[in-house]
């Protein structure tokens, strides 16, 4: 009872320093609003390209690949607020208290999960504001906050696995660039079927399309079975990967003390 | 049953780097033990296995009378720890963060705040409780550590060089502190490299070097196993060689030093007048005279073969802030 105690305390801990710290909150919140607003203003036209999907406008497209980007960025930044306690030490005065071990790591993905939650929120109502369309209605909104929230959680286990291991918040920092690679070589802005190769075959097989690609169909078309339980898939694939990934980062750092 | 029990205990790091090699401790409760060392002696090593934080990789350790190793859970219900340079969110607030530690040692929320408010007036902190802990002061900082330690109200307290980078006047704050906590019965283990505060502080030192404990006793005890005071003469006309062969009736001649004779009296701090009376009834005229009582540096001296780092900074200023205080 008390780990699921622990779990909720770190968890607010984890939003509360997200927030007293701008350099964590922006990459979640601002880079992914000013993107979507650069694309949405620059490429709106994009539309109009033969074999481009049937959409309301080219914001309904991109707000997928939008909450995406910020629940990858919010991973990022949870890696490296963890990568800070580590290195201040915060860390061992949780391992020196009575708790689970894992529930650090749960406590900092709680943390991740309710910021997934609100990015996804943010930018449903920056959809509504100008002018998008959920077809998937309150439901399809209600499970887009949910596939969204559950990517953190995802993407946040790399982020702290990667953070266990280096013990460094200058390595996860690192990595911010390769988010952009991952989702440049996703469906997150860009139809598959309108990539060039090899971007294609990639897009084609990166799980990061198939979570897209489940949010993005509750915006733009009603709830279609199959699309969303590829998505969940995927994301259960890489949720497990992610958070197996920070158990064992967790089990190797106790052991080298 | 001791406090904390160690049996050869040992730590060797990846690449064969030994950081403590078989130490044997016995602390019984309601102890304040020092482990006195330099950077590197091993210290903070034997505090994270201790505190369960690392596994040794020989030998055992019994803290609380419970095995570090195998119930390790058990044994951190049972300890309070303050690790070196306060490991603190500056992003939290003094109160948050001792709320956070009694959440984590499953106190009731109501509990908790209660405690968290008692701790921060214990240490002088109500008036910045709400203050973010990057706003604090070393000192400050300190103190909230030691106050996060105490919220359980832990048997054991374990301080990981608790006033290193301190200034005076902070640094003597936590030592009253700290005495005030053992004569309400908490055994401490601190850790430190300040001779002073060893001195000043602990009912029993352990001087650790190279991983290895060299020396172990109470402050006074180690300073007479290594000799008795000895006397410094300084004459005004200059007539050493007569005055050391008066003062070796009194004890064990010492080679001189800076123009002064030394002798190791036989009867301590006993054997002074008998000496100026026979300097005075030989017509020597003393200039200065100082008794020098052994100091743990000079154990410390006779233990390891050199100075320990940093002892003379530290004493110096903790007594100019003691005769500033009073």
């Amino acid at each position: 009872m008390n780990t699921l105690r622990v779990i909720g305390a770190l968890g607010l801990r984890s939003i509360k320093q997200t927030f007293r710290r701008p350099q964590l909150l922006a990459p979640i919140l601002i880079f992914p609003t000013l993107l979507l607003a650069i694309q949405v203003g620059g490429a709106g036209r994009a539309v109009d390209l033969p074999q481009f999907p049937e959409v309301n406008g080219f914001l309904d497209f991109m707000i997928a690949g939008a909450m995406i980007q910020a629940t990858l960025l919010a991973g990022n930044s949870g890696g490296i607020a963890l990568a800070l306690d580590i290195e201040m030490g915060f860390t061992d005065r949780l391992l020196a208290a009575p708790i689970s071990r894992f529930a650090i790591v749960l406590g900092r993905l709680a943390g991740t999960a309710a910021l997934g939650a609100l990015t996804a929120i943010w930018f449903l109502v920056i959809a509504l504001i100008f002018g998008a369309h959920i077809e998937g209605g309150v439901a399809g909104a209600f499970l887009i906050v949910l596939l969204v929230t559950c990517s953190a959680v995802a993407f946040g286990g790399i982020g702290a696995a990667i953070a266990l291991r280096s013990g460094s918040a200058s390595v996860v920092q690192g990595l911010f660039p390769l988010v952009f690679v991952i989702l440049f070589l996703s469906t997150a802005f860009f139809p598959e079927n309108l990539l060039l190769e090899p971007a294609r075959s990639v897009a084609e097989w990166n799980p990061l399309s198939f979570i897209v690609d489940g949010v993005r169909d509750l915006v733009i078309s009603t709830f279609s079975a199959a699309q969303f339980f590829e998505g969940v898939a995927a994301l259960a694939l890489m949720g497990l990967f992610g958070v197996g990934l920070s158990a064992a980062a967790m089990r190797g750092r106790l052991r080298r003390g | 049953m001791p406090a904390i029990e160690t049996r050869d205990l040992q730590r060797v790091f990846s690449g064969g780097i030994t950081a403590v090699a078989g130490v044997d401790l016995q602390i019984p409760e309601r102890e304040i033990y020092a482990f006195l060392g330099p950077n590197g002696a091993g210290k903070t090593t034997m505090v994270r296995m201790l505190t369960t934080l690392l596994r040794p990789t020989g030998g055992s350790a019994r803290v609380a009378g419970l095995d570090v190793v195998e119930e390790a859970g058990e044994v951190r219900r049972a300890i309070g720890v303050a690790l070196q340079e306060a490991a603190l969110d500056p992003l939290m607030t003094g109160r948050e963060l001792i709320v956070l530690q009694a959440t984590l040692h499953a106190l009731p929320r109501g509990e908790g705040e209660r405690r968290a408010e008692r701790l921060l007036d214990r240490v002088g902190l109500s008036s910045a409780a709400d203050r973010r802990v990057g706003t604090y002061s070393g000192g400050m900082r300190r103190r909230l550590d030691l106050a996060s330690a105490l919220v359980h109200e832990p048997q054991i307290l374990f301080l990981d060089e608790p006033t290193t980078g301190l200034d005076p006047v902070s640094r003597k704050s936590i030592w009253e502190e700290v005495s005030k906590l053992n004569r309400e019965g908490t055994t401490v283990f601190l850790t430190t490299q300040y001779l002073e505060e060893a001195d000043k502080l602990a009912d029993r030192v352990g001087i650790i070097d190279d991983g290895r404990l060299v020396a172990e006793g109470t402050p006074d005890a180690l300073k007479a196993e290594i000799g008795r005071p000895h006397l410094e003469v300084v004459l005004s006309d200059g007539r050493m060689d007569r005055a050391e062969e008066i003062m070796s009736r009194f004890g064990k001649p010492l080679p001189a030093k800076d123009g002064a004779a030394l002798v190791e009296l036989e009867r301590g701090a006993a054997g002074v007048a008998p000496v100026v009376r026979a300097l005075d009834e030989a017509g020597l005229v003393v200039e200065s005279l100082d008794l020098v009582q052994p100091t743990l540096d000079d154990v410390f001296v006779a233990k390891t073969g050199y100075h320990l780092e940093g002892s003379e900074g530290p004493e110096a200023e903790v007594d100019q802030a003691v005769e500033g205080d009073s």
